[in-house]
């Protein structure tokens, strides 16, 4: 059976080059819109969009059929806060744009600007899209200064499109990011409040003949706006409640910012402030373990305690293996998260944090085509993406591993050969 | 010379060998015996006691044997601590506690052989940062054990993923990183409650990357091939070592009374491996590494138990076959530095199609509480890569291979007449993200139950902080 439909998908990719329209038949299709999920549905992708999601099996006139029955259709995952593009090994090999340090230009870090460095040949985008991750927040991770600069938001496609520049800024203000910036929350606070301060009263961000004595660059000053303006939204890394508290204050400080939690370990004890400050969390639901003094309240049970007190959960914070924030999401399921959260906190949450659910995150009319038919369950750690789509095409669902894998599948199937020469076929 | 009190025998001794150099040509016949100096190798024994268990059973329930077999609507009797029967129907004394396992599954307690629960534990901060003698390349004479917290909260969050025994390793900052334990997952006070008895020491080694960052500033080695240099001349004088003991036993026993050689903590743990009783697990990523590390093992005569890591395993999966040589994987990590780069999910099965020794193993306090799913993706991976292998040959990556790396399968990781009831009941098929471990038995104990909240392990650490026992 699963031969068959393989067969019947590669014949759809063969002709995809060709064929633009494709319509999706037979799957049960999760939307993530107020169609909700449709047990038999057919999704229609044109011209790169999703043109329609209906009932039962149609194919229009003019579409390459897809045969998804007993399959499961989803938009394509979207990785909530990854360094994507930006890094192809992390550790002493070169190439990590994901990392930097402070420069003539940025002092306080909000001026980077990921845009530049990202590297579409990276093969971790391969590796991540066909197991189902078809976008991607991406930002610098390490720094040593305050902010970590202005995020972007990638398709994981050949280009790697930007689907939006500038999309979010990273600040940490848990226990490990108190030791670069005076040791003490007792400073840190003081200074990210002073930041923000100084970015709010130069009305005009000085040129550069303006004499400037600021702690924050020209630059820095300029990026900030954005955040200030509600425009790009601060995501404030903390675990610890009462850090998580001092957040709930900023928010109430400056209601014209967006505010987003990220890794939030302890969030679950102030869901309900959450809740009704609109701030939602980014987190891993697997940490469950005191790795610090302010993770000591972390459960596997935090999404799930979240969802419930009405505060929206996106699950995704990996590179290397994004492809497994569908693991992490199903576990937080295993462990009281809806399974509905469970698909959106990989979908429609992390789309609306970033500012991109008129694009991704959903399978709505008018959407970017980024859709996956997945062999079942994609939260099962047994199921796999059997076909990815994206803006409406069949992509080629290789990477670098699949093909290291059947080079030595190759080598091991024939044993008089016993060099690992390579030939080109 | 006469014996002498061992305090004055030092200096007299170097009196003797320059300036009278004739006295040390007396006879041996007319020599007195000083006592026979021997090596204790087991100077923190275990104290390790079973949590008390009733004779239980439990039936209507799906078996994976841990051998490769497979049980639909079974039946499983431990007493005593140990397994008595395993089958489709088994009898049992009146006395047993008997449980429905109607929907659910039952395997071998998992045994993870790679962890540093307990020398990494959490909190992960300076103070509790024990597990790498980052001092020197060369330190094989320090023992995880030494360092093992038992409160690490981490061992009762990976008691609730279903893992009854695990491996306590040093890190792998260094050529030969020291010996590793073999620990019973029970919540104790000490270190000594929890080792497994009887279960041989490991040594921990390490190929590539890390040795050469950590000492390329340090006074080397600072390259692979300086790696090997350094393994290759502690091996060396590992047997210089050796002979000279060698050579005291020979004298002692011919009734002269030699000078014991003075011990090298070092050398102990190293000549442990040359003689076959300590195991040797290698942290290598590279295929041409580890055949290097292969002839090595050859060119010393001892044999490697497991390679850990072996991201490029599936590379030269034959090979390790070949030389008996088990691959401890994850099964997606990948990507983190050049030296697993290389990494595909498919190398766990495709290591044991070869027939080599597969393992499944965490390195990770989060990974070792849900090695089950590891297993899972690993096995479907290789399915949907044309490799087949049943459910229940892949339990093998969980419990009976990582047994036979530690040199503790005669005891566990099997569900076999007579082995100890290292047991898990499921709540469904553990190979689904969905399915917890319900009921965890060590040694027909039960250690944990997850509809009990009082079975939940905590910490001293935990105790009267936030979260203290809430779900974990």
């Amino acid at each position: 059976m699963k031969h068959l439909l393989s067969l019947a998908i590669a014949a759809a990719i063969s002709t995809s080059a060709l064929a633009e329209n494709i319509a999706i038949v037979g799957g049960k299709v999760i939307t993530q819109t107020e169609q909700g999920t449709i047990e038999t549905g057919t999704v229609l992708l044109k011209d790169g969009i999703i043109s329609q999601v209906l009932e039962g099996e149609q194919v229009p006139e003019g579409y390459t059929r897809v045969d998804a029955t007993g399959k499961v259709v989803t938009p394509g995952f979207i990785g909530a806060l990854t360094s994507l593009g930006l890094v192809e090994i992390s550790s002493w090999a070169g190439e990590v744009d994901a990392s930097a340090s402070q420069s003539p230009i940025t002092h306080t870090g909000a001026a980077l600007d990921v845009t530049f460095a990202i590297n579409p040949d990276s093969t971790l985008i391969d590796v991540s899209r066909i197991e189902g991750v078809t976008s991607a927040a991406t930002t610098v991770q390490y720094t040593d200064m305050f902010f970590h600069g202005q995020g972007a938001v990638i398709g994981l496609d050949d280009d790697a499109e930007l689907l939006k520049e500038k999309a979010f800024m990273v600040v940490n203000v848990d226990g490990n990011a108190v030791d670069s910036h005076g040791g003490s929350r007792a400073a840190l606070w003081v200074t990210l409040e002073a930041l923000i301060d100084e970015a709010k009263n130069t009305l005009q961000v000085p040129n550069l003949i303006t004499h400037w004595d600021g702690i924050n660059s020209r630059a820095d000053v300029k990026a900030l706006r954005g955040v200030l303006k509600g425009e790009m939204p601060l995501f404030i890394e903390a675990d610890r409640a009462a850090d998580i508290r001092q957040v709930l204050a900023f928010k109430k400080r400056h209601p014209g910012m967006r505010i987003v939690l990220l890794h939030g370990v302890e969030a679950w004890r102030v869901a309900d402030q959450l809740a009704s400050a609109d701030i939602p969390v980014i987190l891993d639901p697997q940490l469950n373990l005191p790795g610090n003094f302010g993770q000591l309240g972390a459960t596997l049970h935090n999404a799930a305690r979240l969802e419930a007190a009405g505060v929206k959960v996106a699950i995704g914070m990996d590179t290397h293996n994004i492809r497994l924030a569908a693991q992490h999401a199903g576990n937080a399921v295993a462990n009281g998260l809806s399974y509905e959260g469970g698909i959106a906190s990989l979908t429609s949450v992390p789309a609306a944090i970033l500012g991109v659910d008129d694009k991704v995150g959903s399978l709505a009319p008018g959407m970017r085509a980024d859709v996956v038919v997945w062999s079942g369950d994609p939260l099962e750690v047994t199921e796999a993406a059997e076909q990815v789509f994206i803006e409406g095409e069949a992509i080629d669902m290789t990477s670098r591993q699949t093909k290291l894998r059947d080079r030595y599948l190759k080598l091991s199937g024939n044993k008089t050969d016993t060099t690992s020469h390579y030939v080109k076929p | 010379m006469k014996h002498t009190p061992p305090k004055l025998a030092v200096g007299l001794a170097c009196l003797c060998s320059v300036a009278m150099v004739a006295c040390s040509d007396e006879p041996a016949d007319t020599q007195e015996q000083a006592a026979y100096v021997s090596i204790n190798t087991d100077p923190y024994p275990s104290t390790y006691t079973p949590i008390p268990g009733n004779p239980t059973v439990i039936q209507n329930v799906t078996i994976l044997d841990g051998l490769g077999s497979k049980i639909e609507n079974g039946m499983i009797y431990f007493a005593d601590g140990k397994i008595m029967a395993v089958g489709d129907t088994v009898s049992f004394p009146d006395n047993a506690t008997v449980i429905d396992g109607k929907g659910k599954w039952v395997t071998p307690g998992i045994i993870d052989n790679h962890s540093h629960l307990g020398v990494y534990p959490s909190p992960s901060v300076g103070s509790t940062s024990d597990g790498n003698e980052m001092t020197s390349p060369v330190t094989p004479g320090v023992w995880a054990e030494h360092s093992v917290w038992p409160q690490d909260p981490g061992f009762g969050r990976a008691l609730a993923g279903g893992v009854t025994s695990l491996q306590i390793l040093p890190g792998s900052a260094n050529l030969f990183g020291g010996r590793s334990v073999v620990l019973k997952n029970v919540p104790s006070r000490t270190m000594q409650d929890m080792k497994f008895p009887d279960a041989p020491y490991g040594m921990k080694m390490a190929c590539g990357e890390n040795p050469k960052r950590v000492y390329g500033k340090k006074g080397g080695p600072m390259t692979r091939m300086g790696n090997v240099k350094g393994y290759r001349q502690a091996w060396a004088d590992t047997q210089a070592y050796m002979r000279e003991w060698e050579k005291y036993q020979a004298d002692y026993d011919a009734g002269k009374n030699p000078k014991a050689p003075k011990r090298d903590l070092d050398k102990d743990t190293m000549a442990g491996v040359l003689n076959g009783d300590i195991l040797v697990h290698m942290h290598c990523y590279r295929a041409d590494e580890m055949v290097v590390m292969m002839d090595m093992m050859k060119e010393f005569d001892y044999q490697i138990a497991s390679f850990h890591h072996a991201v490029e395993g599936y590379k030269i999966a034959d090979k390790l076959a070949e030389n008996n040589v088990c691959a401890s994987m994850w099964a997606d990590w990948w990507g983190f530095k050049l030296e697993a780069y290389d990494g595909i999910r498919e190398n766990i099965p495709v290591v044991h199609q070869a027939k080599a020794c597969a393992i499944v193993h965490s390195d990770d306090e989060l990974g070792i509480q849900r090695l089950n799913q590891e297993a899972a993706k690993a096995w479907s991976d290789g399915r949907r890569a044309g490799i087949d292998i049943p459910m229940a040959q892949a339990w093998q990556w969980l419990s009976a291979n990582p047994a036979k790396s530690l040199g503790i399968f005669d005891k566990t990781g099997s569900l076999e007449v007579g082995k100890n009831a290292d047991v898990v009941l499921w709540t469904g098929n553990p190979f689904s993200t969905y399915t917890k471990a319900e009921q965890v038995y060590i040694d027909g104990g039960l250690a944990f139950n997850l509809n009990d909240p009082q079975s939940w392990p905590l910490s001293d650490f935990e105790v009267g902080q936030v979260g203290e026992g809430d779900e974990k």
